[in-house]
């Protein structure tokens, strides 16, 4: 009998089995995706999260403890548990050498990336090189790897772990166990139900598009609540940004965002803006605006610029709609183009004088116009015109597995001896809503180091 | 059929090769230029995110900034099975194919050399050394003792200096007509940049192979996600093979015009030394190289410029190989049929220089020349700040 059995393929389960297996233990990894598919969400993640006291190769300057957890109190509005949110915080300042070792290369900020330059440490290649490089660590230190091996039962004595069953019905038995499985994000049923049904008569959750991995079914944590484990999170709570709404249903990662938000109007199918566009930069302000499209009639938002932006922001992937006159773009895009008139000739009346810098919080403002825009603010008056559609793209599910500092699994408050969780099924516990780039990463290799750790010492003790 | 109807047809299927190639280039970049992970691998992600739109011209001088080192293939979340189909290297591979041929001149030959490279070096080379063979044979035998490596007795000097050297000045004027007409086509007018500083940038990428050590340090791809070193040290000892070779060359020439000192020289000489240390370098280079080409991944390579990468390494190897064959066996009667082989093969390579992967150092260089200044003016995209 093997003794640590990993169940996922991502980040946090690559790290629990490195680490279990560095403690000596045997470790087996069932990964449910084919081996080109592998990696879950991590393959399309791009950095990492670090606090720092002082400039480290790629970081620059410092990121002290206490500014970290501010800005995560900030972004979760006091849904996150300060003990498991400093533990994180702490060790991402000093597990970036393990991370070297095992064949991840960090490198400066990618272009249009100098706002996260001090903060976060991005991965050479991406994520998928990291997981790459932690699979072929996994292999060589002799870490047993099933692709194509989803898991559809976890079987239990009381609350200890006993074994599993795979989707081909196998019994796979091990000492201990981390589940490392992901989210429930690419299980379009249980998003439908968990958003619900609006005022409008409309399931919101039909139209978000999955910007990761197909997947993260939720079927582990589905198990898990069915056999009484302590739960943490609302279902409808993630990590859920506006991206392209011509993206893929799955796995369209980075390159559908529409970096030009900040830079002009968004209006809704009505053709009305609802939301100051221009209250922080756009990479501190899209993972509030997948909700805010969420909440718009039909699920969509249109961002329109105009000629004066062009090459100002992140190229996006599609082209977008072009017109030569705000009309004939309202037509386009199927806005009714009285009312949308009626909005971009009342934001433009309303833009003030101010000099126009998209590198800062600039002066440029409207007066008198509600939402107000408190930034960017420049009349849309230079064709040709741009409009893209927007869409809520999800990226995580917060909802979790209720942990403690040893990443074990509970049933009514008390740790299982053998079963540990890790990664996006226990995110939640920190993140209860909002985001922060990398914070994920920080979450998924903290919680997997401690999980393998402690799963490697209760199979021994076993 | 013509065959001036034949190699006009093969110049317009060229061309819609390449403008479809062109294009997927495009749509692979507009997706990079999006997602921008690959940023520090190489200089091409950097050079792509100055443009917006890529066009042929654009196609062309990425293409020859790309080394194939095929990092980005594995870090890529679009590469297949993604619906986006991301593959940057392959892409690239396709184009620089089509450099070859689009600026080779005269544009024919490089038509005919890219269909089948391997081939053609092979027939060039021993045909030139069948003739030479013949040569020796009309005027007497094969076989001839006691010429203790005068080689001059079988092909006087003045005869082989100006054969050899209205072959290598072809391919010099042929070279630099294809490469400035590449130049002139990627290159657009812009801000003076200090010229020194980026000619010794590109020179030092050149003569470190820069880009074939992933950016970490760690190497390239070539079968798998793994990174190996052994591709860089193999293009090490072909290029520096093939450059000792030619300082050998380039002494002995000297020593023959300047000095009035005439082969075959002393084992301990320096053009015997520079040709004997050349000569292993190009020995195990290309083999090297041969057999990491036979393991790489079909997915990181445009599987029609094989013809040519062999052709050119089977070249480089059977000169190596029967130089030194020739200068072990120089005192003994085989010495005349040796030569005329080693020489075929010389003179193979001289002939199809301009046509095959040699071209690939040149545009190579260019690139690479064009990246160092264009990255010192400022960036006409201003996406960066956020």
């Amino acid at each position: 009998m093997v003794d640590v059995l990993i169940v996922g393929g991502g980040n946090a389960a690559l790290c629990a089995a490195l680490m279990a297996r560095e403690a000596g233990a045997s470790v087996l990894m069932l990964e449910a995706s084919p081996k080109e598919w592998r990696g879950g969400n991590s393959q399309h993640t791009r950095n990492l999260r670090c606090m720092h006291d002082a400039p480290q190769d790629v970081l620059v300057e410092a990121y002290p403890e206490e500014e970290y957890w501010q800005d995560l109190l900030k972004v979760t509005g006091g849904e996150t548990n300060e003990h498991l949110a400093r533990l994180v915080i702490r060790a991402s300042s000093n597990c970036r050498d393990w991370m070297r070792r095992h064949g991840v290369r960090f490198q400066p900020p990618l272009s249009g990336a100098l706002h996260v330059a001090r903060t976060n440490a991005f991965f050479m290649g991406g994520g998928k090189a990291l997981v790459n490089a932690y699979y072929r660590s996994a292999e060589a230190l002799g870490v047993k790897v099933r692709y194509n091996t989803p898991v559809t039962d976890v079987l239990l004595e009381g609350d200890r772990f006993v074994g599993v069953v795979t989707g081909s019905g196998e019994r796979i038995t091990a000492k201990a166990c981390v589940l490392a499985a992901g989210g429930f994000e690419s299980n379009r049923e249980w998003l439908r139900e968990a958003w619900g049904r609006n005022d409008r008569g409309e399931w919101p959750a039909d139209n978000f598009l999955i910007r990761g991995t197909r997947f993260n079914q939720g079927v582990l944590l589905k198990c898990m609540m069915k056999a009484g484990a302590d739960m943490i999170g609302d279902p409808s709570q993630g990590h859920c940004v506006a991206i392209d709404a011509r993206a893929p249903l799955y796995d369209g990662g980075i390159c559908t965002r529409i970096d030009c938000v900040s830079l002009g109007v968004v209006v809704n199918q009505e053709g009305c803006r609802f939301y100051d566009e221009g209250e922080d930069f756009w990479p501190k302000r899209y993972a509030i605006w997948g909700r805010l499209v969420a909440q718009q009639a039909g699920q969509i938002g249109y961002s329109i610029i105009d000629r004066k932006v062009i090459g100002r922001f992140m190229p996006p992937v599609f082209p977008g709609v072009i017109a030569d006159s705000l009309p004939e773009l309202a037509t386009k895009l199927a806005l009714p183009v009285e009312t949308f008139m009626r909005t971009i000739d009342g934001y433009n009346a309303a833009c003030r004088p101010g000099v126009f810098d998209h590198t800062v919080l600039d002066d440029c403002r409207t007066e008198g116009v509600v939402p107000a825009k408190t930034h960017w603010a420049q009349k849309i008056d230079t064709p040709p015109f741009y409009g893209y559609a927007l869409r809520p793209g999800i990226t995580f599910t917060y909802l979790s597995l209720k942990v403690d500092d040893t990443a074990a699994v509970r049933f009514a408050d008390r740790p299982s001896p053998n079963l540990f969780v890790a990664g996006e099924m226990m995110a939640g516990n920190v993140l209860g809503k909002g985001y922060t780039a990398g914070v994920g990463m920080s979450i998924g290799t903290a919680f997997g180091r401690i999980a393998g750790t402690r799963a490697a010492a209760a199979a021994q003790a076993a | 059929m013509s065959a001036i109807d034949t190699l006009s047809d093969l110049a317009d299927q060229a061309k819609r090769e390449l403008d479809a190639n062109a294009g997927e280039v495009d749509r692979i970049l507009h997706i990079c230029n999006a997602c921008r992970y690959c940023e520090s691998f190489c200089a091409v992600f950097p050079a792509m995110t100055r443009r917006l739109d890529f066009n042929v011209a654009d196609a062309h001088y990425l293409a020859n900034l790309c080394h194939n080192c095929s990092a980005c293939l594995y870090a890529c979340q679009y590469a297949p099975p993604h619906e986006f189909g991301v593959n940057v290297p392959k892409t690239l591979a396709q184009v620089r194919r089509h450099t070859y041929i689009e600026y080779a001149f005269p544009k024919a030959f490089g038509e005919l050399y890219r269909r089948n490279g391997l081939t053609i070096a092979m027939a060039v080379s021993l045909g030139v050394a069948a003739f030479l063979i013949a040569t020796i044979m009309i005027r007497g035998s094969l076989f001839v003792h006691g010429l203790e490596g005068e080689f001059y007795a079988i092909f006087p000097h003045n005869m082989l200096a100006g054969v050899f050297g209205a072959a290598s000045l072809f391919s010099v004027v042929a070279l630099a007509i294809g490469v400035t007409r590449f130049w002139r086509q990627v290159s657009e007018p812009g801000k003076p940049v200090p010229l020194a500083n980026a000619v010794g940038e590109a020179t030092r990428s050149a003569l470190t192979l820069r880009y074939l050590d992933g950016g970490h340090g760690d190497g390239c791809n070539n079968e798998d996600d793994a990174f190996t070193l052994w591709r860089r040290r193999f293009h090490h000892l072909t290029f520096y093979g093939f450059m000792l070779c030619f300082a050998s060359t380039s002494v002995a020439t000297l020593y023959h015009y300047i000095f009035g000192l005439e082969a075959p020289y002393r084992i301990s000489s320096l053009p015997v030394v520079l040709g004997t240390f050349g000569g292993i370098g190009l020995l195990i280079g290309p083999a090297g190289l041969f057999w990491l080409n036979m393991r790489r991944n079909p997915l990181q390579i445009d599987e029609r410029q094989k013809t040519m990468d062999r052709g050119f390494i089977a070249l480089l190897f059977s000169i190596s190989l029967t130089g030194l064959i020739l200068l072990a066996w120089r005192d003994s009667s085989a010495m005349p049929l040796l030569l005329a082989v080693h020489l075929g093969f010389v003179m193979g390579l001289f002939m199809t220089l301009p046509y095959g992967k040699f071209a690939h150092g040149i545009f190579r260089c260019a690139a690479l020349l064009k990246y160092s200044i264009e990255k010192r003016r400022p960036n006409p995209v201003q996406a960066g700040a956020d």
